[in-house]
C-alpha cells in the first residue's frame, strides 16, 4: 500500500490508519468499517424510517427538504470545528449566529440599509466577536470555554437589545431568493453553500501549511511552541475566522426564514458539538474533521426529520440532540483509547 | 528486639527485567541518627527508598524491621505511616493552591469520620506542631505563594507529625524520617533553617534517612553515611571523621587515573561561532561561554545545579532575565528571545520530554517529521508527492523502525521517536543545535546512532550543545564539558580529561576543592 502514498500531487490522503503495517497488511475491513460507521449509520436511519413511514419520509421532497435547509447548522458546525481542531472551545458562536442575522434583519428592514452593506456589516460584527474572543482567552490567558460563555450571553442579551425581544420581518426578497429560493440541480442554492465551505476547510486543514500548523497547536500547544510556531496568534485567528463563518451562519438563517427572530439561533449550539464531535468519529477517526462533521449534520437532521414524520413530539429533538452529542463525544473517546492501546501494544 | 537500631534492612535485592538494581544490600539507622545516602544517578538509592514507601516489591529474601519488629515485604501501598515511616519527596507532595493548615490537616481530615471540621481547632493545632520545633507558620497563608523554604519546611513538620502520631505513648517507638532529596531546589543560604528542624526532629528519639547529592551538606548533617554503587553498598563511614575525597572515590568506586579517555578523534573549527554573554535567570548566574564550529559542548551537573535551564533560555524557550548571545556574530538579547526568533537565527532545539515537548504523540510520526520543514512545500498548495517522498526519505536517512510515516508518534519506542525529533530538526539545516537529555529513555543500539548523529552533525560544521546528566554519554561525544554547580560553571574538562569518572568526581567536588591535575581553564 506504500505506494498509495507517494500520489500525485494534490491527490486525496490516503486513509489514515491506526495500525502499522508490519502488523497488519495495508487497511483493514476494520479501518474502513470505523471510518464509514457514520455513512452506514445514516443509511441504515433512512432505511429504518423508510419502512416505518413508506408514504412520507421515502419520497424525493422530503430529502431535499433535509439537504436544502440545514445550510445554517451546516455552516455553524464547521464554525464550531475551527476552534476545536485548535484545541479550544467557542461556546458563544450560536450568539454570533444570532446576531449577525438580527443586524441583517434589522439594519435593511427597519433602516433601510442596502443589503449587501448589511453583510459586511454581520460578518464583521462575527470577526470582531471573534477578534474580542481571542483577545481576552491570548492575552489574558483565560479559559475559552468560560470566556465565550460569558461573551456569547452578552451577546444574547444584546440581540433581544436590537430586536426589541420581536422577529424582525421584511427582509429584502434579494436574500431569500440566493439562500432558498433559487435552486440548482432541484436543491435550494444554500446548499452548495455548505458543500463549498466545507470543501474549502477540508483543502485549508489538509492542503496548506497553516492548517497543518493549526493542527499542531491543537494536539501539542508546547510542542508547537518549540517548533516556532506562535501558538497565540494562531489560536487567536482561529477565533476570528470562526466568528466570521458563524456569522456568514447567522446570514443564511436570515435568509432561510426572511426573517430574525431574536432566540431560536440559540437553539443549534448543541448540534453544532454533536456534529463536529460525531464528526471525529467518521473519515479520519480521532480527528475533528471537516466532512466527517458535515455527514454528521445530515445525520442527525435526517433522526430528527424522521423522528417529526413518525408523529413524534417536538421535545424528542433535543433528547435526541443531546444523546447523539453524549454518544458522540463516548465514541471518539473510545476510538482515542483504541488507537492508544494499539500504539501501546506495537 | 533491637531497641538500638529503628530501620534495618538486610539481604534486600531487587531485579528489573534481568538487571540486578539492588545486590543483595544490608543498610542499618540507629535510634535518633541522621544518616545518609549518597551515590550515582543509577546506584540503586531511589529503588531502596522505593522499597520502603511499597512502590517497588523486591526479591524474595530480603528483611526488614523498623524499631524491631519485622515488615512483611513487599510493604503495603499506604501502610507506610502506620509502619512508623514517612516520607518527604523532592516534590514535596503540597497542594500549592490551598492554604497551610489545609495541606497540614489534610490526610486526618480526610479520612477522619467526624462531619465537621472545626477550623480554628485545626489552625491552633497547626501552629502547635510548628512551634514545636522552633518554627511559625500563618496557617491560613496559601502554599503556592510561600517561599520555597517554607515550603519544604511544611513538608518536613507535616511528615514529622505523622510520626508523633505512630509514636505516642509507646517508648519502644521512633519511627524513621526519609528525606528524598528536599533540598535540591532551595537557594543554599536557606538550607540551615531546614537542617536544624532536622537535627531536633531527632532528639525525640526518631530517625531520619537523608538522601543527598550534596556531599558538603550530607557530611555536616549526618551521624553516618551509606554510600551506595552499582546496586550494592559501597561502605558506611562516619560522617565526623570522612572527607568528601573520600566519599567522592567511594562513590566512583576506582581510582581515577585508571581510565582511558574514550574521546573521539575530530577537529573543532577554528573560529568561534556562538558566544554567550552573562546569562542570568533561573538558577543560572552570569554564565559565560563560547562554542566554535563543529564543536559538541557538554553542559552538566547535579540535579539543581540548572546546568539544564541553559539551553531553554538560549532558545528562548523559558526567557532568561538578561544576557547576550551572538551567532555568526550577530547580537540577541535573550531576555526577548523566543523560539520563532532562536529558530530564525539557526537554532534547534530538542528537549528532553519527548512526548510533551518534541513530538506530538497523537498525530502521524510524518507529520511529526515534518513540522519543522511544512513551509517548503508550497504554503497554499502543498506539494504532496515530494512531501510525502521527502517523509519517507527521512524516515530512512535517520533509520526509523519501523519506516513507516503513518503510524502514530506514540506508537514508535523512545528511541525511534528521538531519531524522528533528531530528523525533523536536522532536516532544516540548524547551524547550532541544542539537546537535552538525547538519550533518556533510549535503547543501547539506538543510543549508538544518537551519537553518531550529533557526531556527524557536528563534523559538518554544526556547533552542539549537549545537556545531559549522563555522563558517559558526555564523555563519548563533548569536546568540552562544562561542570555547573549553583547556576554557576565550575570547572571546564577539555579533550582527554573527559571521562565518566572525572566529570563524576567534578560534580561531586565543590568550588575551592579542585585537584591541581583536573583544573583547566576556560577557554575565552
Amino acid at each position: 500500500m506504500n505506494q498509495v502514498s507517494t500520489g500525485a500531487p494534490g491527490e486525496m490522503l490516503p486513509p489514515v490508519k491506526d495500525e502499522p503495517q508490519h502488523h497488519k497488511k495495508g487497511i483493514t475491513l476494520g479501518d474502513y468499517t470505523e471510518r464509514f460507521a457514520l455513512i452506514i449509520a445514516w443509511v441504515v436511519v433512512i432505511v429504518v424510517f423508510s419502512i416505518l413511514a413508506p408514504d412520507s419520509f421515502f419520497r424525493l421532497q422530503n430529502f431535499t427538504t433535509i439537504l436544502g435547509t440545514q445550510t445554517t447548522l451546516v455552516i455553524l458546525s464547521l464554525a464550531v470545528l475551527i476552534p476545536l481542531i485548535a484545541g479550544d472551545y467557542d461556546l458563544s458562536l450560536a450568539a454570533n449566529l444570532m446576531m449577525a442575522g438580527m443586524l441583517v434583519a434589522v439594519l435593511n428592514a427597519k433602516h433601510g440599509v442596502p443589503l449587501g452593506l448589511t453583510i459586511v456589516i454581520a460578518l464583521g460584527f462575527g470577526a470582531l466577536l471573534g477578534f474580542i474572543n481571542g483577545f481576552i482567552i491570548i492575552v489574558f490567558d483565560i479559559n475559552a470555554f468560560i470566556v465565550t460563555l460569558g461573551t456569547g450571553t452578552i451577546v444574547t442579551g444584546l440581540v433581544l437589545w436590537i430586536s426589541s425581544s420581536q422577529t424582525i420581518g421584511g427582509v429584502s426578497a434579494w436574500l431569500s431568493n440566493w439562500v432558498v429560493v433559487n435552486r440548482v440541480f432541484g436543491l435550494s442554492i444554500e446548499f452548495f453553500y455548505g458543500l463549498v465551505l466545507c470543501a474549502a476547510l477540508w483543502y485549508v486543514f489538509d492542503f496548506t501549511a497553516i492548517g497543518r500548523r493549526i493542527l499542531f497547536v491543537g494536539r501539542g500547544a508546547n510542542v508547537a511552541r518549540l517548533s516556532g510556531i506562535r501558538v497565540g496568534r494562531v489560536r487567536w485567528g482561529c477565533f476570528v475566522a470562526a466568528g466570521i463563518i458563524a456569522a456568514a451562519a447567522g446570514v443564511v438563517y436570515t435568509g432561510t426564514a426572511g426573517a430574525a427572530d431574536p432566540v431560536s439561533g440559540g437553539t443549534f449550539m448543541l448540534p453544532a458539538f454533536a456534529a463536529a464531535f460525531l464528526g471525529s468519529t467518521a473519515i479520519t477517526p480521532g480527528r475533528f474533521n471537516p466532512w466527517g462533521t458535515y455527514i454528521a449534520v445530515y445525520f442527525l437532521v435526517t433522526g430528527v426529520t424522521g423522528l417529526a414524520i413518525l408523529g413524534v413530539q417536538s421535545w424528542v429533538q433535543s433528547v435526541f440532540y443531546g444523546a447523539a452529542l453524549v454518544i458522540a463525544v463516548s465514541a471518539s473517546a473510545f476510538v482515542k483509547k483504541r488507537r492508544e492501546r494499539a500504539a501501546r501494544l506495537s | 528486639m533491637d531497641l538500638a537500631q529503628t530501620l534495618v534492612v538486610r539481604n534486600m535485592s531487587m531485579t528489573f527485567g534481568g538487571q540486578r538494581a539492588l545486590d543483595a544490600v544490608d543498610v542499618s539507622i540507629r535510634r535518633g541518627e541522621i544518616h545518609g545516602l549518597v551515590g550515582q544517578n543509577g546506584c540503586g538509592k531511589s529503588t531502596l527508598i522505593k522499597i520502603l514507601s511499597g512502590y517497588h516489591h523486591p526479591d524474595p529474601g530480603g528483611e526488614l524491621e523498623i524499631d524491631g519488629r519485622p515488615v512483611k515485604l513487599p510493604v503495603r501501598t499506604g501502610s507506610a505511616s502506620e509502619l512508623g515511616m514517612s516520607f518527604v519527596h523532592q516534590d514535596l507532595g503540597l497542594l500549592p493552591s490551598l492554604t497551610v493548615v489545609e495541606n497540614f490537616r489534610a490526610w486526618s481530615i480526610s479520612t477522619k469520620a467526624e462531619w465537621l471540621i472545626r477550623w480554628g481547632k485545626e489552625r491552633q493545632r497547626t501552629e502547635e506542631a510548628f512551634e514545636r520545633y522552633g518554627l511559625s507558620c500563618d496557617p491560613r497563608a496559601v502554599v503556592g505563594e510561600l517561599p520555597a523554604v517554607q515550603r519544604a519546611l511544611l513538608a518536613i513538620v507535616r511528615a514529622l507529625e505523622d510520626l508523633r502520631v505512630y509514636t505516642k505513648d509507646d517508648e519502644s517507638r521512633g519511627g524513621l524520617l526519609v528525606l528524598d532529596e528536599p533540598t535540591v531546589f532551595l537557594p543554599r543560604e536557606n538550607r540551615d533553617r531546614l537542617f536544624d528542624v532536622i537535627r531536633r526532629s531527632v532528639t525525640h528519639g526518631s530517625s531520619v534517612l537523608f538522601v543527598s547529592h550534596d556531599l558538603d551538606e550530607a557530611l555536616s548533617v549526618t551521624d553516618r553515611i551509606t554510600v551506595m554503587r552499582d546496586g550494592r553498598v559501597a561502605g558506611t563511614v562516619d560522617s565526623a571523621v570522612t572527607n568528601k575525597d573520600q566519599l567522592v572515590e567511594m562513590i566512583i568506586g576506582k581510582r581515577l587515573e585508571a581510565f582511558e579517555s574514550t574521546h573521539r578523534e575530530h577537529t573543532v573549527g577554528e573560529r568561534s561561532y556562538v558566544s554567550v554573554d552573562g546569562v542570568t535567570g533561573g538558577t543560572i548566574k552570569d554564565v559565560s561561554f563560547a562554542l566554535n564550529e563543529g564543536e559538541v559542548l557538554g553542559l552538566t551537573g547535579l540535579v539543581g545545579s540548572g546546568f539544564e535551564e541553559l539551553l531553554y533560555q538560549m532558545f528562548g524557550a523559558t526567557p532568561a532575565q538578561s544576557g547576550r548571545m551572538s551567532i555568526a556574530g550577530v547580537e540577541h538579547g535573550l531576555a526577548a528571545m523566543s523560539p520563532p526568533a532562536a529558530i530564525k537565527a539557526g537554532m534547534a532545539l530538542i528537549p528532553a520530554d519527548r512526548q510533551g515537548a518534541a513530538g506530538i504523540g497523537s498525530l502521524l510520526v510524518r507529520e511529526n517529521v515534518m513540522m519543522q520543514t511544512i513551509d517548503h512545500y508550497r504554503p497554499y498548495r502543498l506539494d504532496r508527492g515530494r512531501y510525502l517522498r521527502d517523509a519517507e526519505n527521512a524516515l530512512r536517512e535517520y533509520d526509523v523502525r519501523p519506516p513507516e510515516p503513518i503510524m502514530d508518534f506514540q506508537a514508535l519506542s523512545g528511541g525511534n521517536q528521538q531519531k524522528v525529533v533528531l530528523a525533523k530538526w536536522l532536516q532544516a539545516a540548524p547551524k547550532v543545535l541544542l539537546v537535552h537529555e538525547p538519550t533518556q529513555g533510549v535503547d543501547v543500539g539506538a543510543r549508538l546512532q544518537v551519537f553518531e548523529t550529533i557526531t556527524r552533525a557536528a563534523a559538518q560544521g554544526m556547533s552542539v550543545v549537549c545537556a545531559s546528566s549522563d555522563y558517559e554519554q558526555l564523555a563519548a561525544i563533548c569536546d568540552r564539558v562544562l561542570i555547573f554547580h549553583d547556576g554557576q560553571i565550575m570547572s571546564t574538562l577539555v579533550g582527554d580529561q573527559i571521562t565518566k569518572e572525572r566529570i563524576t568526581q567534578q560534580c561531586y567536588v565543590s568550588r575551592g576543592t579542585l585537584r591541581p591535575d583536573t583544573e583547566t581553564r576556560i577557554p575565552a
